[in-house]
């Protein structure tokens, strides 16, 4: 065991730091500095600069489009997106779709799906929940009927998360409505722009707009784009799942905004002394600092596990619950921190208001931050879900 | 960076699995402890002679396997598996580590001693005003001819009944918490003018409030500069801390399982009581918690060798989650098992008493906090 980084992972770190601070978009940079919300587009310029380079899906197999790079490699690369405060990918292509196709799909679906997915021109959205199944999900009753090579796809998916934008879905139907829950469910790839097919908006509690309400009517849906075999859908799901769940530790990124908690309560003042130096609010950053070192540390065994072929396990539950409970106390501090600054809501201003700011820059998006975050704990199953998951998969109970 | 273990770790830790599982059921543990001497030595000499255990953590030279930090966080994580009273930490991690960081002649000749088991080390450092102050220390040692003089109060010296050395803390100079002024010294521990109230820990080990009146000492006890002793007992004392968290580790694992075990076989309701899902969360917690002391504990043994700054930061920020997991868990694992969590019948109590002690050992969840804090948390 050792911490340090080899020579030749020092010459990597130095490598795409260079890199992203040469191709980061300046642009970008001030949208995300401003509190602006980002468009379809500021998602997708990063994202085709990291295509063009062949580092956009660093964990895929070198076959189908990966970097090869080794598990510390990929963890220098995300921690170097974080520290230089780089807008994330999307994930419903590169880190749920994607590998469930490499993984299950025929070798014509590989060769239509992949390269989209990679250049970033098929924008994909998760079809998933439904208003009666939630934390139940294979209670879905969105139904596919067989017609010659197509299905029929009826139903209503809900919490889909920037369909606004999609050009593809991965949706979980029912195929067999008279088998046990799991068992009669399929994997279908659909066209969003397929007639039958609305998207409506979902307002959440930051007046964002990001996730939808997604009606499947009459849909018809070509045979060959279900993925892996009729009623074995269910494989599919919980393949992703688990692949999904790794990500969702979001070290990197937390660690980010850890600093950025730091650096407002170095600002702030609290009577006579910044925030930093009340000692009650420097306890809570510590305990914070101190969970996510334990957090990173327990997602770096648990790389060093699938480094040495054990695939990312039920035991990723684990890094699903703390990630995402530590990404709600970033959020809970900041906004604690910035104090009557968390008050003005920026979505509430007329059109043309040109005297903002209100407030410290950082205290724009505290308030819709928090609460947009909440959804951290509930969504890719809940934290109760996963430990249920835990309970079941690994303690054996 | 790299996170496996080597092969030779493998070994080691299996070796001592083993052998551990063999010797150190519940049933051999409580006879050990109500014995006169409340330990087994024909134990601790098997530990050195016949696994050769002793030795994993020394180099080459001195007789030892070569390992290091690592070899000694596996060995406490086993040795807490089964509770042992074995003086692993006081002898090898504390002792041990005093010698190998002043090496020297002092280190040929000892080090060689604890590896074949015939020197066992007790480490004298707490005062009754001194709370987890480690300069707080009104124990003086005052120049005299070619030695030393010792005289003050060390409380709660573990191990000190069956120690043949004390690692003594003692001001040569300075005022009562100065940083300046502290030496360490390495004496034999039935030195005269050194009086012994021996007497168990509620956690099964033997302990001693220590005396010294007059001790005279020979000059080549001292470890180190005269003065100059606080920076390797920062040192050693991190080193031992990251050791019980590696014990709490094997401690809180087994308190996790026992629970497990015990959920399943009860039956309440008419099921067994691993079927409430209440219960199956709080054990998901505790598992988490397990998991992330592992974390904890691993990533402190690897920042152990540092600069004094960066180490003191990484082994708070591991004693504090280390002590708040092994309450946690402690606490639910007896409440988990009910009634008969709280008597001396299973060994679940017994680990729930050594979680307990371990919690404090080295400085409070509260105190490392503190400490984290001060060291990365400027204004």
């Amino acid at each position: 065991m050792q911490l340090e980084f080899s020579p030749a992972e020092i010459a990597f770190q130095k490598e795409v730091r260079t890199f992203i601070a040469d191709n980061y978009p300046e642009n970008l940079r001030s949208v995300q500095d401003e509190g602006h919300d980002l468009s379809k587009e500021d998602f997708l310029s990063w994202h085709r600069i990291l295509a063009q380079k062949g580092w956009i899906a660093p964990a895929w197999p070198v076959e189908y489009g990966g970097t090869g790079w080794t598990a510390t490699e990929r963890f220098i690369w995300s921690e170097e997106l974080a520290s230089a405060d780089c807008v994330g990918t999307m994930p419903f292509g590169l880190s749920m779709v994607g590998p469930v196709i490499y993984t299950f799909g025929t070798p014509e679906q590989k060769a239509k799906f992949l390269p989209g997915i990679l250049s970033g021109d098929d924008w994909w959205c998760q079809g998933y929940s439904e208003p009666g199944a939630g934390s139940d999900l294979a209670s879905l009753r969105t139904k596919a009927v067989r017609d010659g090579d197509h299905y029929v796809v009826n139903g209503q998916k809900t919490w889909t998360t920037m369909a606004q934008h999609a050009d593809w879905g991965f949706f979980l139907v029912r195929t067999d409505t008279d088998a046990k829950a799991q068992e009669g469910i399929s994997f279908l790839l659909i066209d969003m722009k397929s007639p039958g097919v609305t998207v409506r908006p979902i307002i959440t509690l930051g007046g964002e707009h990001e996730v939808n309400e997604v009606w499947l009517e009459d849909v018809r849906v070509p045979v060959e784009n279900r993925v892996y075999e009729e009623n074995k859908g269910w494989t599919c799901a919980k393949f992703l799942l688990a692949h999904e769940r790794t990500g969702i530790a979001a070290v990197a990124r937390s660690k980010r905004g850890v600093e950025k908690i730091k650096a407002i309560a170095r600002t702030e003042q609290d009577g006579d002394r910044p925030l930093i130096a009340n000692p009650f609010f420097k306890r809570k950053i510590s305990e914070l600092e101190i969970d996510l070192t334990a957090l990173e540390f327990t997602e770096l065994r648990s790389l060093a596990g699938e480094a040495a072929g054990k695939g990312p396990g039920p035991e990723s539950s684990l890094l699903k619950i703390k990630g995402s409970e530590i990404q709600q106390r970033i959020t809970e501090l900041a906004l604690e921190a910035v104090g009557h600054y968390g008050a003005p809501y920026f979505r509430g201003f007329g059109e043309g208001d040109n005297e903002h700011p209100i407030g410290p820059d950082y205290a724009h998006r505290a308030a819709p931050t928090y609460f947009n975050t909440r959804k951290t704990t509930i969504y890719g199953g809940s934290n109760e879900i996963q430990r249920n998951i835990i309970a079941k998969m690994v303690l054996g109970i | 960076m790299d996170f496996s273990y080597t092969e030779t770790q493998d070994m080691i830790r299996e070796t001592l699995s083993r052998f551990l599982a063999d010797t150190y059921d519940f049933d051999s543990r409580n006879k050990m402890i109500a014995s006169g001497t409340g330990r087994d030595p024909a134990i601790w000499k098997a530990l050195a002679q016949d696994l050769g255990m002793l030795g994993a953590s020394f180099s080459e030279e001195h007789g030892g396997l070569g390992g290091g930090h690592l070899e000694n966080a596996l060995i406490m994580e086993e040795l807490g598996k089964v509770i042992a009273v074995e003086p692993y930490l006081q002898t090898v991690v504390l002792g041990g580590g005093a010698l190998k960081a002043v090496g020297g002649a002092v280190a040929n000749a000892v080090i060689p001693e604890i590896i074949n088991g015939n020197v066992i080390i007790a480490f004298a450092y707490a005062e009754p005003q001194g709370r987890y102050n480690l300069a707080n220390i009104r124990t003086t040692a005052k120049k005299d001819g070619a030695g030393y003089v010792l005289n003050g109060h060390k409380g709660v010296v573990y191990a000190a009944p069956w120690a043949t050395h004390l690692l003594v803390t003692a001001r040569t100079g300075g005022a009562a918490t100065d940083v300046n002024g502290v030496s360490l010294f390495l004496i034999d521990a039935n030195a005269k003018g050194i009086v012994r109230r021996d007497y168990p820990t509620v956690d099964g080990f033997q302990a001693s409030e220590i005396y010294f009146e007059n001790a005279a000492i020979p000059a080549d006890a001292l470890l180190g500069n005269e003065g100059a002793g606080l920076p390797l007992i920062e040192r050693i004392v991190d080193e031992a801390t990251v050791a019980v968290c590696a014990e709490s580790c094997g401690v809180t694992a087994k308190l996790h399982q026992g629970t497990l075990e015990y959920a399943r076989q009860r039956n309440q309701f008419g099921q067994p009581i691993s079927r409430f899902q209440v219960l199956q969360h709080r054990m998901v917690d505790m598992f988490m918690e397990v998991e992330q002391s592992k974390s904890m504990t691993t990533m402190a043994t690897l920042k152990l060798d540092l600069p004094a700054a960066e180490r003191m930061a990484a082994v708070s920020a591991c004693k504090a989650k280390v002590s708040r997991s092994a309450k946690f868990v402690g606490q639910s694992a007896i409440q988990t098992h009910g009634g008969i969590g709280i008597t001396q019948e299973l060994a679940i109590g017994h680990f729930f008493k050594r979680a307990t002690m371990i919690e404090n050992q080295f400085g409070s969840a509260d105190h490392h906090y503190e400490r984290f804090e001060r060291l990365t948390l400027a204004d």
